[in-house]
């Protein structure tokens, strides 16, 4: 394990930044922080967590995938991906970071998608470790530990100073890179940290709930009277899937340019009504059915498919951000005795 | 004031008079109240509630309420009776649907200035004339209501209900509101501040269009935005021109329309102050035609929709045009 005084943080990014470009959580207007590009000034935000969650490094809102030039009646093809920089994102929190590996199993299990697993080969995630989570936090629930986040490098920052862990080939790389910055310290020099943010998480209010309910039959799940109640509230916005870090829906899209077509892919929204439409109409007519989807998807499909990971990491954001305050625990609170 | 709505409530559904009842209902934690539609007494006097955080304007739910048929009683704020009466201008909701109690409003809290202010971690929150207590597992921490109030509250364009079959605690007055202060701000800026001003804010824009679908003048059965077939769709903002387009275009939509009752801010996740373009059209419009307040009328037309011999001609442009 290594340190650095946190009053030299802005070395150590400077220093990262001279090798790679660099993201780290950036406060904005807003007083919201966002993963921001590191450039002398900028700022590590205190927030907990940023508004939008990391998987936008990874797999963008919006993204070219390929175009299409015509002349009479040739068409050519022309691939516009342009040669990927390699990047480090600094201050991922272990929500987050665990978010990674269900995005994982969605693109990089065959057939591969080669913008999202280039995207993953080029970067280096720094994890940050929490020291403030917050009421809305349940990550507990999904098995993670807040105190020792996941990643290339493990960080953990007291009063004084940041401490770092190389976890993997790239993040043992990114450290001997930075080792003139770095003093090597006790492996034990987090228990501090990760101690105080353990009694913090078992006080938070959601610290008990579990998953659990959700693996017995799914129809009953499904079939469940309480969706009729569960959705009224629901403005269908998308807000929860747009921030949510687990999320991966999208659609392709053709932009006709006039001589040609740009295909690009965008996040889409179960919550949207075209989300899924075909020549024949989309499968979920009303807003219950789109609901339910979302649910569905995170605490049984998913794990059904994927040896019982569930498609939620807790970070909370969707109990933050929902216009009417309709989100996962209240779904789960409500639904977990009918899974059985 | 919460168990007196419920009271009633439950006397106007046991004598008949209405078949549900629409209000807010209570949170996983103590701030996040959802508009909920109540079926019976036992069903209010367990989940319904009326704090500091109903700030929810339940009118667009009345849209599909309507269609459900049946009386329904509703709640509303003084903010909400200007939203319900635009709705009744443009025949969204009808009249005899509904049972409107005005239930007295003194500002709603927010819970985004309560955590911006640095509480987290928050495990109730209790209120005791304007004292704002939030406990939190880091500790206690005190607020007067006007350190938490919502933007809109405290620039509240009037406390008076402009439609209601019966009131729950006082009528207030009209206010003589602050509330076109930032649009000043923003109209004496240059051109290019001007600019820089709405890049910083709009370019957060994430396009959920919860603005769009939490807007009670917002009622199209198909929005444009998502109609494939219309050339318009869009999921993402490709580019920044589409983010600036998105809104200002909505904003000239509901110009006109738009009663000012600060949804679109509540709800934005990447809190864009959107409230300013809406205010400046009201601003605009009552400059252009003299005073006008959507849904303080029923039966009035608008300005944008009426046409008198001394409306502004189109040439005010070019005398305005220059700020
Ligand atoms: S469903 Fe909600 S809590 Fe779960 S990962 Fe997504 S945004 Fe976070
Ligand atoms: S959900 Fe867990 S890992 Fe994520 S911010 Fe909260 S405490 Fe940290
Ligand atoms: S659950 Fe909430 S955030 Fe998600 S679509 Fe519905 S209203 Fe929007
Ligand atoms: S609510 Fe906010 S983020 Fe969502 S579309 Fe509207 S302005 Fe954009």
């Amino acid at each position: 394990m290594y340190r650095i005084s946190l009053d030299s943080i802005d070395n150590l990014f400077a220093a990262i930044s001279a090798v790679e470009k660099l993201y780290i959580p950036a406060d904005r207007e807003d007083g919201q922080s966002y993963f921001t590009e590191w450039k002398e000034g900028v700022k590590l935000s205190d927030n907990l967590n940023t508004f939008r969650s990391a998987k936008g490094l990874f797999f963008p809102q919006v993204q070219d995938l390929v175009s299409f030039r015509t002349e009479g009646k040739k068409i050519e093809v022309i691939d516009t991906r342009k040669e990927t920089e390699d990047f480090v994102v600094f201050g991922v929190r272990a929500c987050d970071a665990a978010s990674f590996g269900i995005l994982d199993r969605v693109f990089l299990s065959d057939p591969v998608d080669s913008y999202y697993k280039t995207n993953r080969d080029h970067g280096t995630v720094m994890t940050l470790a929490c020291n403030r989570p917050d009421e809305t936090c349940f990550c507990t629930s999904f098995g993670i530990d807040p105190s020792d986040p996941a990643g290339d490098i493990s960080c953990w920052k007291d009063k004084e100073n940041l401490y770092l862990k190389s976890l993997t080939e790239k993040g043992e790389k990114l450290v001997y890179a930075l080792k003139d910055l770095l003093t090597e310290c006790d492996e034990n020099a987090a228990d501090t940290v990760k101690a105080e943010v353990k009694a913090v998480m078992n006080e938070l209010p959601l610290s008990n709930l579990k998953p659990d309910d959700f693996t017995g039959e799914q129809l009953s799940v499904f079939n469940s009277e309480k969706w009729k109640e569960l959705y009224r509230s629901c403005i269908g916005c998308g807000t929860c899937t747009f921030v949510c870090p687990t999320c991966q829906c999208y659609d392709i899209k053709d932009f006709n340019t006039g001589k040609g077509i740009e295909r690009f892919r965008c996040w889409d929204s179960c919550m949207y009504s075209d989300f899924t439409m075909m020549a024949s109409g989309t499968p979920r007519l009303t807003q219950l059915e789109r609901f339910r989807q979302r649910f569905m998807h995170k605490l049984v499909y998913f794990p059904m498919n994927n040896d019982g990971v569930y498609g939620c990491v807790g970070c909370g954001r969707c109990l933050r951000k929902c216009p009417v305050s309709m989100n996962i625990v209240k779904v789960m609170k409500s639904l977990g005795g009918d899974a059985k | 004031m919460r168990e007196q709505m419920i009271s009633r409530a439950c006397e106007l559904l046991a004598n008949g008079s209405v078949d549900r009842v629409i209000g807010w209902e209570r949170g996983e934690f103590v701030y996040d109240v959802t508009p909920a539609v109540f079926n019976d007494a036992e069903d209010l006097k367990s989940r319904f509630v009326f704090d500091l955080f109903c700030g929810a304007n339940l009118s667009k739910y009345l849209v599909s309420e309507t269609a459900k048929g049946g009386k329904v009683l509703a709640f509303l704020k003084p903010c909400d009776t200007y939203s319900f009466n635009q709705l009744l201008a443009e025949h969204r909701v009808k009249r005899e649907n509904f049972y409107i109690i005005g239930v007295e409003c003194n500002g709603m809290a927010d819970i985004n200035r309560i955590r911006e202010a640095g509480a987290s971690g928050i495990k109730s929150i209790s209120s005791a004339g304007d004292k704002v207590t939030v406990s939190t597992v880091y500790g206690d921490r005190e607020f007067t209501l006007s350190d938490v109030i919502a933007e809109r509250c405290s620039s509240c364009k009037s406390r008076h209900h402009v439609v209601y079959d019966e009131l729950m605690g006082k009528d207030g007055e009209v206010l003589d509101s602050n509330r076109f202060d930032m649009v000043e701000k923003l109209e004496k800026m240059t051109p290019d501040e001007r600019f820089e001003f709405w890049r910083g804010e709009l370019s957060r824009c994430i396009r959920c269009n919860a603005c769009r679908n939490v807007c009670p003048a917002c009622t199209c059965e198909k929005c444009i935005f998502d109609n494939a077939s219309s050339g318009f769709e869009n999921k993402a903002a490709a580019d920044t021109f589409e983010e600036n387009m998105f809104h200002i275009i909505r904003a000239f939509h509901v110009a006109g329309r738009c009663t000012d009752c600060g949804e679109c801010s509540r709800v934005c996740p990447a809190h864009i102050p959107l409230h300013l373009l809406n205010r400046k059209f009201i601003k605009d419009i009552n400059e252009l035609y003299g005073d006008y307040q959507a849904g303080a009328e029923v039966n009035e037309r608008g300005p944008l929709v009426n046409f008198t011999q001394d409306d502004a001609n189109p040439s005010i442009v070019n005398e305005r045009g220059n700020g």
